[in-house]
């Protein structure tokens, strides 16, 4: 293989945090014109190695040489890299809510003379660069009215803005539905037949096998090996050994001895509006129920109206106009505050860790019992150690990661922080839990120990309600799936006989029916 | 034609609902006044002591008396944008700008044009550098606004007096009136054209800079604008040395109305009606996105209720607890319950007659 | 036998939290700056009674201090304090001298004598507390208005009240000032005067209460529920509504605690005082600020502690009474040092908190 072949080098990356060998003599050459993935385990040192890259880590903080295009470079900021034509699209999108595409598109980057912004060619280009990604949206749209699926075209659209060579994408879809992925990763191999190199690093394996040539795996930060399309054998099993270092025989633990019973919450007729837009309805006619002791699943694309279902059932927290009957172990309810419905025996592990679930400013111990303090209280006093032994005993059963248990939650890994929220909500003691992407933006290894735990809550005979994007959780962990769709439930399977393609089926089909209401 | 004109004033309030606030509240206090004294109104042309002709009236001197605040909420609410934070110490930095003013105007002798210039720009330095150590702490150190301005909050005024030498002195020129009242035959009190040069000025800078732009970005969303290669930290610094410019400009404006400087009552408690006037005026306290214009409308807003309060012969030291009750309504009156709440009955009614509508047909 | 063998688990590997660092250097601090008095400028502060002035003068600021420290740790800041505190004292002050007619009257149809106007200048202040409490409160937590507005407002409202209650400072009379002006004499920490005679230490009744205070609100925010509430508000509100918790009322709640302990400020304040005057506690808002910032209350919310609080005031007024003690003799040098050493103080916990950040990642 000839130098000029490869587009990018990175030779014997070392970095340092004090105390810690973020990256230890990594090795890693991109072929021009290829997809290459970079995988590994959260922390393992992948978003560390692309930061380096973009300058976003200045050189001299890092040992190593970068050799792009053939010459070494040197990145002391990320303006640097980008004129190069390297071009990196982070996790958290960096797009700003309110203000609008073009805006967006431009930032730090506009058109124009050196001062003045030239607001017509702006919204030009922009419209250009939006056609390429394939939306259809006016540039001058606010980025909050746009789904994250179309935010994450306008971040790749931006990229191709600056003139990108080498495209990186951290995490491209951890937020997206399986439609939306779908689109985003044929748009990359689209651009790799006109000669565009990405690199794109994700924890779905399914889709690196489906569009990366090579892939490059991280541990510990270090390189441990670099697969090639055709040469070696990407299946998803050989991937995740490489990722953990061992075989995982089964990605879902099995249940035993769990028995389905009576209806533990049954909803009827529910309709919920927009909070805002008051005459648009996002949830319509759904009524659906949940066993004891059993799994229910709700799949659906972004948007579909699942988390608006489980806020508006707890307690009211979303939506507005309200209507339809909420049954708890057959007797009817309303719920009008989080508060009544957590005595009614309700818990909503949010999606939204950071935003809605935990207090980061807290240590692990309040945060643990600050959904029941009346179990460590006395009139209205705290009894603190029996609030440590209560946080102590919710770390040891779930095995949660930390040096103490009054560690700030702020300081946790993202899987850390779940486990945290989830043994807050399973010291609350409800019947009912709706958790709400338990295992966003959580690794392999993590994500099985919360499948366990789920298996243990409805061992208990509690009953669990599971909103999942990612189709084979759902798929692997439930009892019975709902399929939702524009506010609707599009249909309902058993776990013998869902599959991937039958669900996707049924939300098309909503999809299809309203296309066509609009033609 | 009318049909587009409508849509444009309807979309003028939904793109501008902030400035709703602060209009509404400037155009009650007028209604008020013209129920209670119609002569509130008139304005007149008086001769002042150099004969020349001159506009008074209680509209001017509300517009005259609000010069010093309106150009300080302007940079106020770069600040409270870009930071997301408030500056308090813009009263003490004002202060401190005044007395280099007189400071310079002293030691240079005869009283030109060129000495005043001179002054006012070694002043603006001045407080521009003061305005730096803000933003330094800010930016650079990460201390919430509140905090780092506490610091010069406490010792500003006293580096004034300590500028003066523990006196207040007094210049009187006519250059230095004409600053503060009236240039000879121009019959528009000056405060008010040196607010329209300032406006002017963050106008031009805003139509051909991308700083309203940054500072917006910096305040929504710090890690954003850093991934886009925003310098955070070099905007928030910008924001406070234009605060510190505004300073200045309002510091020279209050020292010229007296002709001297006194560090102790100069734009005392201005910082407390500057925030209040970027809250009025529909800005996040918060930080993020700003409307200018809606601070400028805020402190006018506020100067109204002063000189109303004193048309109507409050004693000027019972005035603020008058004020306290009508920035209270005001600002009941414009909360987003009570907003919510009005428009579900307005929801209700629409609904009543819309039903009754039908059963006629 | 269990929880015996966590406990030494959890001893073993405990992390020290930001907020007890930020205590830490604060108590450090301030041990350091007070011994290097000593050690520098002797006089004063050899004698403990210098430790008791500072705690006499500033006993009303450490209760207003520990309310904003509740308030802020719920993500809101309440700049009426001062204000409250001087309007009770004023308000006290009148009713012990007579000059409220309400009062003589009921005092006289009673048939009480007049010591029983102390009883009812401190029901009053709680009143009046309460009421700014109530009102505030609920404008903030339940009408949603930003915090700063109202609070301002109640600042303006307090001080305009002062001015229309009385222009002219009030003065208690002598015989009810004995009463309240008892002091707690400590023998052994006594020092002998010019003739060697043993003067023992003094300690006024109002810091008893303020230390009372203080154990109160710091067992309130660690050990109750209510308090668990206020730092669950601040750290994140909507996470807060989510577990369930009541987030308007938790506001409500810290708003009405902090303007109860306003009302017990003023009494405080009165009884060291005596007087009731317009200037009464001047910049006290600010000053509780700086204190509660000083021991490492963030004005994001969230994070505070009230003993912190107490050391910040403490650490405030020595500052002040070094330099006056230091014998800078021009006027303007003791805010400007202040202003130094604050920004010093600052500056060093923001870096000692940036190394540590950096440190862990």
């Amino acid at each position: 293989m000839s130098e000029s072949d490869n587009i990018l080098e990175m030779r014997g990356i070392t970095k340092e945090f004090p105390g810690v060998k973020a990256l230890d003599n990594v090795n890693f050459v991109v072929r021009r014109g290829s997809i290459h993935a970079l995988v590994g385990e959260n922390g393992a040192g992948k978003s560390t190695l692309m930061n380096v890259l973009s300058g976003l880590y200045p050189y001299g903080s890092y040992t190593g040489d970068i050799v792009y295009e053939g010459e070494v470079c040197k990145f002391f900021k990320i303006k640097d890299s980008e004129e190069k034509g390297i071009v990196i699209i982070h996790q958290e999108l960096a797009l700003v809510p309110y203000m609008t595409i073009g805006e967006n598109m431009f930032l730090g980057n506009e058109r124009g003379k050196k001062f003045a912004i030239d607001w017509d060619k702006t919204h030009a280009e922009a419209t250009k660069y939006l056609k390429i990604v394939g939306l259809t949206d006016s540039s001058k749209t606010l980025i909050k009215d746009i789904g994250v699926g179309k935010q994450q075209m306008v971040e790749i659209a931006k990229a191709l803005a600056k003139n990108a060579r080498l495209l990186i994408l951290d995490e491209p879809t951890s937020s997206l539905n399986e439609a939306d992925s779908k689109a985003l990763l044929d748009l990359l191999l689209e651009f790799k037949k006109q000669g565009l190199t990405s690199i794109i690093i994700s924890h779905k394996i399914n889709e690196v096998s489906y569009v990366a040539d090579d892939i490059t795996i991280i541990r510990d930060g270090k390189t441990i090996e670099t697969l090639v399309k055709g040469v070696d054998d990407l299946s998803e099993e050989r991937i995740i050994r490489g990722m953990v270092g061992r075989e995982i025989e089964d990605r879902f633990p099995k249940r035993y001895g769990v028995s389905i019973g009576e209806p533990a919450l049954e909803v009827e007729d529910w309709n919920v509006y927009h909070p805002i837009y008051a005459e648009k309805k996002v949830i319509d006619h759904v009524s659906f129920h949940v066993n004891k002791g059993e799994v229910v699943g709700f799949a659906g694309l972004m948007g579909a109206g699942r988390t608006e279902l489980a806020m508006s059932i707890f307690g009211r927290s979303y939506g507005r106009d309200i209507s339809g009957k909420i049954r708890i172990h057959g007797k009817e309810v309303t719920l009008h505050s989080p508060r009544q419905a957590i005595d009614a025996g309700l818990a909503y592990v949010t999606e939204d860790r950071k935003g809605s679930g935990l207090i980061l400013t807290n240590p692990i111990t309040i945060n643990t019992t600050l959904a029941n303090m009346k179990g460590v209280s006395n009139r209205g006093v705290i009894d603190r150690d029996k609030e440590l032994s209560v946080a102590e005993k919710y770390r040891q059963k779930l095995n949660t990661k930390t040096p103490s248990v009054r560690q700030n939650v702020g300081k946790l890994s993202g899987g850390n922080q779940q486990k945290v929220l989830l043994s807050k909500w399973m010291y609350a003691d409800p019947d009912i839990l709706i958790l709400d992407e338990p295992t966003r933006g959580i690794d392999v290894g993590a994500k099985y120990e919360i499948y366990c735990i789920i298996n243990d809550l409805v061992a208990e005979g509690k009953s669990v309600i599971m909103i999942s994007s990612e189709m084979p959780e759902v798929l692997g962990m439930c009892d019975r799936i709902y399929v939702l769709a524009e506010g609707r439930i599009v249909g309902e399977f058993g776990r013998e006989e869902a599959s991937q393609e039958k669900i996707m089926a049924s939300i098309l089909s909503v999809d299809l029916a309203e296309k066509e209401k609009e033609i | 034609m009318t049909m587009n004109k409508k849509i444009t004033t309807k979309n003028f309030f939904t793109n501008n609902s902030q400035l709703l606030v602060p209009l509404i509240a400037i155009l009650l206090l007028l209604i008020f006044n013209l129920i209670r004294d119609p002569s509130f109104f008139s304005i007149g042309v008086a001769t002042n002591n150099n004969g020349d002709p001159v506009l008074q009236g209680n509209l001017i001197s509300i517009l005259n008396g609000a010069s010093e605040l309106v150009v300080i909420s302007m940079g106020m609410t770069l600040v409270t944008a870009a930071s997301g934070g408030q500056d308090i110490s813009v009263g003490a930095l004002a202060a401190i700008a005044g007395s280099v003013f007189v400071k310079v105007i002293k030691s240079g002798g005869t009283i030109s044009p060129a000495l005043v210039l001179g002054a006012f720009l070694l002043c603006s330095l001045v407080a521009m550098i003061f305005g730096c150590f803000n933003g330094m702490l800010v930016s650079a150190f990460g201390i919430q606004p509140m905090i780092a301005t506490l610091i010069l909050f406490t010792c500003g005024r006293s580096i004034a007096y300590w500028i003066n030498g523990g006196a207040t002195p007094t210049v009187s020129s006519p250059i230095i009136t004409a600053v503060g009242s009236f240039i000879p035959g121009v019959p528009v009190p000056t405060p008010i054209l040196i607010v329209i040069l300032m406006a002017i000025f963050f106008g031009l800078l805003f139509r051909f800079t991308t700083l309203n732009l940054y500072i917006q970005t910096v305040g929504i969303n710090q890690n954003a604008s850093r991934l886009n290669g925003i310098h955070v930290a070099g905007i928030k610094l910008l924001a406070f040395i234009l605060l510190g410019l505004c300073c200045a400009v309002a510091g020279v404006i209050g020292v010229s109305r007296l002709s001297l400087i006194n560090h102790e009552t100069i734009l005392l408690n201005i910082e407390m009606d500057a925030i209040l006037a970027v809250a009025i005026g529909g800005n996040n306290l918060g930080g993020g996105k700003f409307k200018m214009l809606g601070s400028v409308l805020g402190a006018y807003a506020i100067q109204a209720l002063t000189i109303t309060l004193y048309a109507m012969k409050v004693p000027s030291t019972d005035v603020k607890a008058y004020k306290a009750i009508v920035i209270v309504l005001l600002v009941v009156l414009g909360s987003p319950v009570v907003k919510e709440a009005m428009a579900r009955i307005r929801r209700k009614l629409r609904g009543r007659r819309s039903t009754a509508l039908a059963k006629e047909v | 036998m269990d929880e015996k063998g966590l406990d030494i688990s959890r001893r073993h590997r405990e992390p020290i939290t930001d907020t007890q660092l930020l205590l830490t250097i604060t108590i450090c601090i301030f041990v350091c700056m007070y011994v290097a008095a000593i050690l520098i400028w002797g006089g004063g502060f050899k004698k403990p009674q210098m430790l008791f002035d500072i705690l006499n003068d500033n006993a009303y600021l450490v209760i207003i201090s520990c309310g904003l420290t509740i308030v802020m740790i719920t993500g809101s800041i309440d700049i009426s304090v001062a204000g409250v505190t001087a309007l009770v004292a004023m308000t006290g002050v009148m009713i012990l001298n007579g000059s409220m007619p309400f009062f003589s009257v009921l005092q006289a149809s009673l048939g009480l004598a007049d010591s029983s106007r102390i009883v009812f200048a401190a029901l009053m202040a709680l009143l009046i507390g309460l009421l700014f409490g109530l009102v505030q409160g609920y404008l903030i937590a339940y009408l949603e208005i930003q915090p700063f507005i109202i609070t301002l407002a109640g600042m303006f409202f307090a001080r305009g009240m002062i001015t229309i209650l009385s222009v002219d400072p009030q003065k208690a009379p002598q015989a009810l000032l004995d009463i309240l002006q008892k002091r707690i004499e400590i023998n052994w920490l006594g020092s002998p005067n010019k003739n060697g005679v043993i003067i023992p230490a003094r300690m006024e009744v109002g810091v008893v209460i303020a230390i009372l205070i203080v154990i109160l609100v710091f067992c309130m925010l660690r050990k109750m529920r209510i308090g668990r509430s206020f730092y669950a508000v601040g750290g994140n509100r909507q996470s807060a509504l989510m577990l369930g918790l009541n987030v308007r009322k938790t506001r409500f709640m810290a708003h009405l605690f902090c303007g109860i302990l306003s009302g017990i400020a003023g009494f405080v304040f009165m009884m060291h005082t005596g007087a009731g005057n317009a200037t009464n506690a001047t910049a006290g808002e600010m000053n509780a600020i700086a204190s509660s910032i000083i021991g490492g209350t963030l004005l994001t919310g969230g994070v505070g502690n009230v003993i912190g609080t107490f050391f910040g005031v403490l650490t405030l007024s020595t500052i002040k009474a070094i330099v006056t003690t230091s014998g800078l003799r021009d006027p303007w040098w003791q805010s400007i040092t202040t202003g130094a050493m604050l920004c010093l103080f600052i500056l060093l916990q923001s870096v000692i908190l940036m190394r540590r950040h950096r440190n862990k990642h």
